[in-house]
């Protein structure tokens, strides 16, 4: 079966169905792609820059979509449901942003081991400069430190047609395969061209010795999969995605390029007027045959690559390439953070910049994000602020969400912002540390991500700590996806996990409940021990979509 | 003007979230596509959507292009919805380019810079078109359609064609009614009387 269930492969090639070519964001270009090579279960957790790839998948109305997607409630959970399916057999597929795959880990480690049963390919989508992101970590790493097998696509065409590889590679050497993304290729529009569809694998169920990580088992998988690793290199030495260009006369500038760097690259290299040898680089493990022709033919190389210099630090070892100059981000010659630009490239080419308008000195006020007008939020700070005025030596500990803006004017309103679910246990550390009063302040998604265990844990130990949860009932600041954890089932799970009944309190965000909210909020500070506050109010920017 | 010939044309978008840049630049996209040009079009999604500043890099060419962003100093137009936004990316603009911007401030900021100032600004760029896009989208029925007003202010500098332009906004807003279809082609044609008289 395809996207187009009832229609024969035969059909679908008459119809020309999948021929037809679509502008499409670098992330749909992913989705279109497990689609057609015959996905039959996807699960994600929404997280800017990967959203966009469930979203596309989430398009068509669940009865005409011919295979499972959904939202899951955290990452490590929708790689749990992706295993399964393809213990099972069948193509699956999760997708996550960089930090993710940190909460997906777990699973994700182990299953370079169980190995897979259909193909399972894993996206992660890193964000470079952070534009909506906590660090920039560089998710090459992981494949390397799960030794399995990584795609990084430098366009469009390529995240199609590597996500179409990735499952096939993903059989062919029973690991789980990486998608590496980042964010201009996610969320930058181009032209695909689709292929022929390709029908889901039948149910098969895996082998309980394989699958079952008993020391035993796990021994013996992990020895085959380090048995795999020369199998590995020799399939991304031979694929096509990694070329090579000498420049026959030898010596010279070569260059090293990889994902987006590569696209920066291209872009400035008719400025050049003695063309440097080029080595794009796609996959991982690192064709290392292909990296030793080209330093053999050149005098300096330049390794240009999205994310950490994982490439440079490969070439510089301990002993640095004895004759050769090598440039990058470890040298300084493009910048050690941050995502690269054509204009940094230009530099690092040694190309001077492009001869545009001159604007003149500009002192340009800033435009951050902030909390939409009417936001729930922001009536839950003024009233929290408020109620901790005389309250000296307080600390309010926050989390991922819009609510993160209450750290910025005019509310300056939390003091930290680390990881999903980071709040709760962070204001237990501070409650213990002597922090009073010790606030948390977290997202109803949020809390139904990572924050049920930590908020267990301070019930066990009664903690003097005050946990907000707003119930925005939506995950707003991804585009307003569904969350699992709102209205009353939020405050069964609060209930179930043993919080003391007259310590919840349910207030909503208004203006006109301004002078009531700081009462109980105060109420609930000078509480010595647990509670919690849920802030109830839906999104102002979200909630009609969600009704619609 | 952009080279109609030689069919190249690299724009920055600007505004700030939640004005529609992104819709300006689904109906350029559709329109290139039709017209069997190459395109790249780097978005910002997440946080910044949050009544931050949004800009996209949009690229059109009849050859292959390969970085999805516009080097600074490169850029053929700065298409912006609201002035301050337009001047934030100035130094992207070409030594030939052309600023089209609205002359409405978005004022969300408590440091907005005095506007004759940042309108003064945008003059200085080699060419620009300033319009009034707030009063022209009332016009046309709701001060949302401001950024229909400025694609059709920037639609004689653009190197498609109008009618394809004005085909997309069709189809862009049919799914939500004829009325909105209406709404936004007059928004279109007044932004363009206005930045041709």
């Amino acid at each position: 079966m395809s996207g187009y269930p009832g229609l024969s492969q035969a059909e679908l090639i008459k119809r020309e169905l999948f021929l037809k070519p679509e502008v499409l964001l670098g992330d749909e270009a992913v989705a279109l792609a497990a689609i057609q090579a015959g996905l039959t279960a996807a699960y994600s957790y929404p997280g800017t820059p990967a959203s966009e790839i469930m979203e596309y998948l989430l398009r068509p109305p669940a009865d005409k979509r011919g295979y499972f997607a959904s939202w899951s409630v955290n990452e490590k959970t929708a790689y749990e449901e992706a295993l399964g399916a393809s213990f099972a057999g069948k193509r699956a597929m999760v997708s996550m942003k960089h930090v993710g795959l940190n909460v997906a880990a777990d699973p994700f480690m182990n299953s370079a081991l169980t190995g897979v049963g259909g193909g399972l390919v894993v996206v992660a989508a890193d964000d470079p400069s952070m534009h909506s992101s906590q660090n920039e970590q560089d998710s090459r790493y992981y494949s390397e430190f799960a030794r399995i097998f990584c795609f990084e696509p430098s366009n469009h065409q390529e995240a199609y047609d590597m996500t179409r590889q990735a499952f096939d590679c993903s059989e062919r050497f029973d690991i789980p395969v990486m998608i590496r993304l980042t964010t201009r290729l996610s969320h930058s529009r181009s032209v695909v061209q689709p292929q022929p569809p390709r029908p889901q694998n039948d149910l098969r169920l895996g082998q309980g010795q394989d699958w079952t990580l008993l020391p035993v088992n796990a021994r013996r998988r992990f020895r085959m999969l380090l048995e795999r690793q020369k199998d590995l290199l020799q399939a991304s030495q031979a694929s096509p995605f990694n070329w090579l260009e000498l420049n026959p006369q030898g010596g010279g500038l070569g260059v090293i390029a990889s994902g987006l760097a590569f696209n920066y690259v291209q872009e400035n290299i008719r400025g050049l007027t003695e063309k440097p040898s080029l080595l794009k680089i796609s996959t991982y493990p690192l064709p290392e045959d292909l990296v030793r022709k080209l330093v053999d033919q050149v005098d300096r190389v330049l390794v240009a690559e999205e994310g950490y210099p994982l490439i440079e630090a490969k070439l510089r070892g301990v002993y640095g390439l004895p004759g050769k100059t090598l440039m990058g981000r470890l040298s300084g010659h493009l910048p050690a953070q941050g995502e690269l630009t054509p204009d940094s490239l230009r530099a690092a080419l040694d190309l001077k910049p492009l001869a545009g308008f001159d604007p003149g000195q500009l002192d340009l006020a800033g435009r951050p994000p902030q909390l939409c007008a009417g936001c729930p939020h922001a009536d839950t700070f003024k009233a929290l602020n408020k109620a901790l005025e005389g309250r000296p030596g307080s600390n309010v500990f926050s989390d991922i969400g819009c609510y993160t803006l209450g750290a910025l004017p005019p509310y300056n309103a939390v003091q930290t912002c680390v990881c999903m679910g980071a709040s709760i246990g962070m204001a237990k550390g501070g409650s213990d540390a002597g922090i009073r009063p010790s606030v948390a302040v977290i997202g109803d998604s949020t809390f139904g991500h990572s924050g049920l265990t930590p908020l267990l844990s301070a019930v066990q130990a009664n903690t003097d700590m005050t946990v907000f949860i707003l119930d925005n009932s939506t995950v707003a600041m991804t585009g307003g996806q569904d969350s699992f954890a709102s209205g009353p089932a939020l405050l069964r799970i609060v209930e179930g996990l043993g919080v003391p009944h007259e310590h919840i309190r349910v207030i909503e965000p208004l203006p006109r409940n301004h002078p009531e909210n700081i009462r109980i909020i105060g109420e609930e500070l000078d509480h010595r021990g647990l509670s919690v506050i849920i802030a109830a109010r839906p999104c102002v920017t979200y909630s009609s979509k969600r009704r619609g | 003007m952009p080279d109609r010939n030689g069919r190249k044309q690299d724009i920055i978008l600007a505004g700030v979230g939640g004005q529609g840049i992104l819709s300006i630049a689904a109906v350029i996209d559709n329109a290139a596509l039709e017209e069997g040009l190459c395109l790249k079009q780097a978005e910002v999604h997440g946080m910044a959507q949050r009544g931050g500043a949004v800009q996209s890099h949009l690229r059109l060419s009849r050859e292959t292009i390969w970085s999805d962003l516009i080097p600074r100093g490169g850029a053929d137009m700065i298409l912006s919805v609201e002035p301050l936004e337009a001047v934030r990316y100035l130094e992207y603009l070409s030594s030939a380019g052309i600023v089209v911007t609205s002359s409405t401030p978005h004022l969300n900021i408590p440091n907005y810079p005095e506007l004759a100032v940042v309108l003064d600004t945008v003059r200085r760029a080699p060419r620009s078109v300033v319009v009034d896009s707030e009063k022209l989208a009332r016009e046309a029925g709701s001060s949302r359609a401001q950024n229909m007003v400025m694609l059709g202010a920037a639609a004689p500098f653009l190197i498609l064609k109008e009618d394809n332009l004005r085909r997309y906004i069709e189809a862009l807003f049919k799914p939500r009614g004829e009325a909105l279809v209406a709404m936004n082609l007059k928004a279109f044609d007044l932004g363009r009387r206005a930045a041709s008289s």
